[in-house]
């Protein structure tokens, strides 16, 4: 009886509000919602994220002017780069802005943060004038070392001078023009890493370092023995951000030196940058030179994945 | 005996015998001096020794003025030499201040590099870049994080992996595609898509929103569904008023990102009527004078400065998170 009074209720009731979907219908369903969210994104990393990296392997097998269908060319891109005498100097010169700014760019901040963790005033003060010039564009810090660099009226070489010391000539030397790209470079860049270890440091529990104070370590084995292992993990990832980050060195040798004296700071970058859009547009030999950073950027990254997953 | 120490599991055997006191008030002790502040390597007791505190205020001392000299002093000397003439900025012993500080080299700085239009020209690309990139990049990491389509997986570690590879390496194929986007034939060159487009394809933006919609409970969102809320109505109203902080991080990475970038705009906005300021600026440096270029400078600093005072605490914040990525 009951049934039967219920049943032509659910049936009035159902034309309006429609039949509950079968899962599988709303799996569709939710599937088409979530594209449509989905399109966009997928859009902009489509064109402008997987095609450039796909496009970069094809170009370098490739000769193209833009204009005409590009033809295929086989190894002869690699061969051109590769018999560049510029090439191995621009490898030799990232390796070597790379090996140094890790020094100046790894070593020091975190010296650095492990100082300013100590400090109990001006705290606020310090952590914002350390990350003022990571905020700055970078061409402002680029024209304005240009200016310190001056062999003349320049300031470095002026505070040498008030010192009595013999001024340099920075940029215009092959033995200096490199490191003062690190310099630059190091100025600009070290506030986030500073920050960033501040904050690792902030998150080490303090009675570890009680603990260690109680078995009688002093303040270099506190150091060694709770700072570096409690950061373990954040160092080795910033190791390897930093040799991505410094690998990629551009605005500095594009500003500063041209890739002179001698091609004494071309860059990798510079260098695939200079073929081009400088040497009338050779863009099977850039995208060749493109794709050994990308192969070398990606070993490292592999390395970097490795090395977070054993220590998880 | 030491490794012993430092190991971790340690800390949670005795549970918080010194609590953070980091984020409470100085209070009623004896100030901010040992009592505010979370134990750290050296010890309060050690501090609060005689040579202690001396070691403590020589070497704050050597930090502030060091600090000072290394970040702060480089600016200054930007700006007082932007008001020297022209003969005092080539002085050899340079003036420590500008005999008569001239203020308008920045009117004429702002004439020669046509700092109206390259600002405007900016400003237009960075909030443009900011609207898309966050429209683009929350509601890909909505789908991701709560729609959960098919492939979801696939799609987020496609985007993730970009992250492996700069963008300045493959700059080449991209200056092509902005050329000629395959599909549609569109020609970007000059336009501001140019820059929008790829600073939406941003797989750390992604993954960022996605972590924090993530923790977000279902709960609070099955119950809008149950109701029949659409989805972009539980994403607008439900989702992103409790997602600000997140939010607020990736609008301002994306905005300072844009100011800042150089290589890419000088790639695709080669126009002068359409460059950057940091593109417009390198261009015409070469052809006026040093203290007209240090105004140049000065001016194109001040909307990053006056950025990071606002927002400090969103960009410390956002450090943090970046620091956690991998």
């Amino acid at each position: 009886m009951e049934t039967l009074t219920l049943e032509p209720l659910e049936q009035r009731l159902a034309p309006r509000r429609g039949r509950p979907p079968s899962k599988r219908r709303r799996a569709t369903r939710r599937n088409l919602t979530s594209y449509g969210f989905l399109c966009a994104a997928l859009f902009c990393f489509a064109m402008f994220a997987w095609w450039p990296i796909i496009k970069e392997v094809l170009l370098s097998f490739q000769q193209t002017n833009l204009v005409d269908k590009p033809s295929w060319v086989g190894l002869e891109n690699f061969r051109t780069v590769m018999d560049d005498p510029a090439f191995g100097q621009a490898w030799r010169n990232t390796l070597v802005f790379t090996l140094l700014a890790l020094v100046c760019g790894y070593v020091v901040p975190f010296a650095v943060a492990i100082v300013l963790n100590e400090l109990r005033h001006a705290r606020a003060y310090l952590r914002f004038v350390v990350y003022l010039p990571v905020m700055l564009p970078p061409i402002v810090s680029v024209l304005l070392f240009r200016w310190f660099y001056d062999p003349g009226p320049g300031l470095f070489n002026q505070a040498l001078d008030s010192v009595g010391l013999p001024g340099l000539s920075w940029l215009d030397s092959t033995s200096t023009a490199l490191i003062s790209l690190v310099i630059v470079s190091t100025w600009m860049n070290l506030g986030s890493g500073v920050l960033i270890y501040l904050a690792a440091l902030q998150n080490i529990p303090g009675d570890l370092y009680e603990a260690a104070e109680l078995d009688g370590a002093g303040i270099l084995k506190r150091i060694r023995h709770v700072t570096i292992p409690q950061t373990r993990l954040i160092l080795m990832l910033m190791l390897m951000l930093q040799l991505v980050a410094t690998m990629q060195v551009f605005i500095e040798p594009y500003m500063l030196t041209g890739g002179g004296p001698e091609n004494a700071t071309v860059t990798v970058v510079y260098l695939m940058y200079q073929y081009a859009f400088v040497y009338g547009g050779n863009y099977g030999a850039g995208s060749a030179l493109g794709l050994m950073l990308m192969i070398v950027l990606l070993a490292v990254a592999a390395v970097q994945l490795r090395l977070t997953r054993e220590e998880k | 005996m030491l490794n012993a120490t430092a190991r971790p599991e340690k800390a949670t055997k005795s549970p918080t015998p010194v609590p953070d006191l980091r984020h409470k008030k100085p209070g009623k002790r004896r100030g901010a001096w040992a009592d505010g502040h979370a134990r750290t390597i050296v010890s309060p007791l050690e501090l609060k020794s005689r040579w202690g505190r001396r070691i403590y205020w020589v070497l704050l001392t050597a930090v502030v003025v060091v600090f000072t000299l290394v970040f702060v002093f480089p600016l200054y000397w930007m700006v007082t030499g932007a008001m020297k003439t022209g003969e005092e900025i080539a002085r050899m012993p340079p003036s420590l201040f500008p005999e008569s500080p001239d203020l308008s080299v920045f009117a004429d700085a702002w004439e020669l590099f046509d700092i109206g239009t390259l600002l405007k020209n900016t400003l237009f690309y960075a909030g443009g870049a900011w609207l898309f990139a966050l429209a683009v990049d929350v509601s890909a990491a909505y789908a991701l994080s709560k729609l959960r389509p098919m492939f979801g997986n696939v799609i987020l570690a496609g985007m993730l992996a970009t992250l492996m590879i700069p963008p300045i390496v493959v700059m080449i194929p991209a200056y092509i595609t902005v050329t000629d986007v395959p599909v549609f034939g569109w020609h970007l060159l000059n336009s501001p898509w140019a820059i929008w487009f790829p600073v939406a394809a941003n797989g750390f933006n992604v993954f960022l929103l996605k972590r924090f919609f993530d923790s977000i409970p279902n709960e609070l969102l099955e119950a809008a569904e149950i109701d029949g809320v659409p989805p972009w109505r539980v994403l607008v109203s439900i989702i992103l008023p409790i997602s600000r902080p997140i939010l607020g991080v990736v609008s301002i990475f994306t905005v300072v990102a844009v100011f800042k970038d150089f290589v890419w705009p000088l790639l695709v906005l080669p126009d002068s009527e359409k460059m950057t300021i940091s593109v417009g600026l390198s261009q015409t440096a070469g052809a006026v004078t040093q203290n007209q270029i240090m105004a140049g400078l000065v001016i194109a600093s001040v909307p990053m400065i006056i950025v990071f005072f606002l927002f400090q605490r969103s960009i410390m914040a956002g450090l943090t998170a970046g620091s956690l990525k991998g």
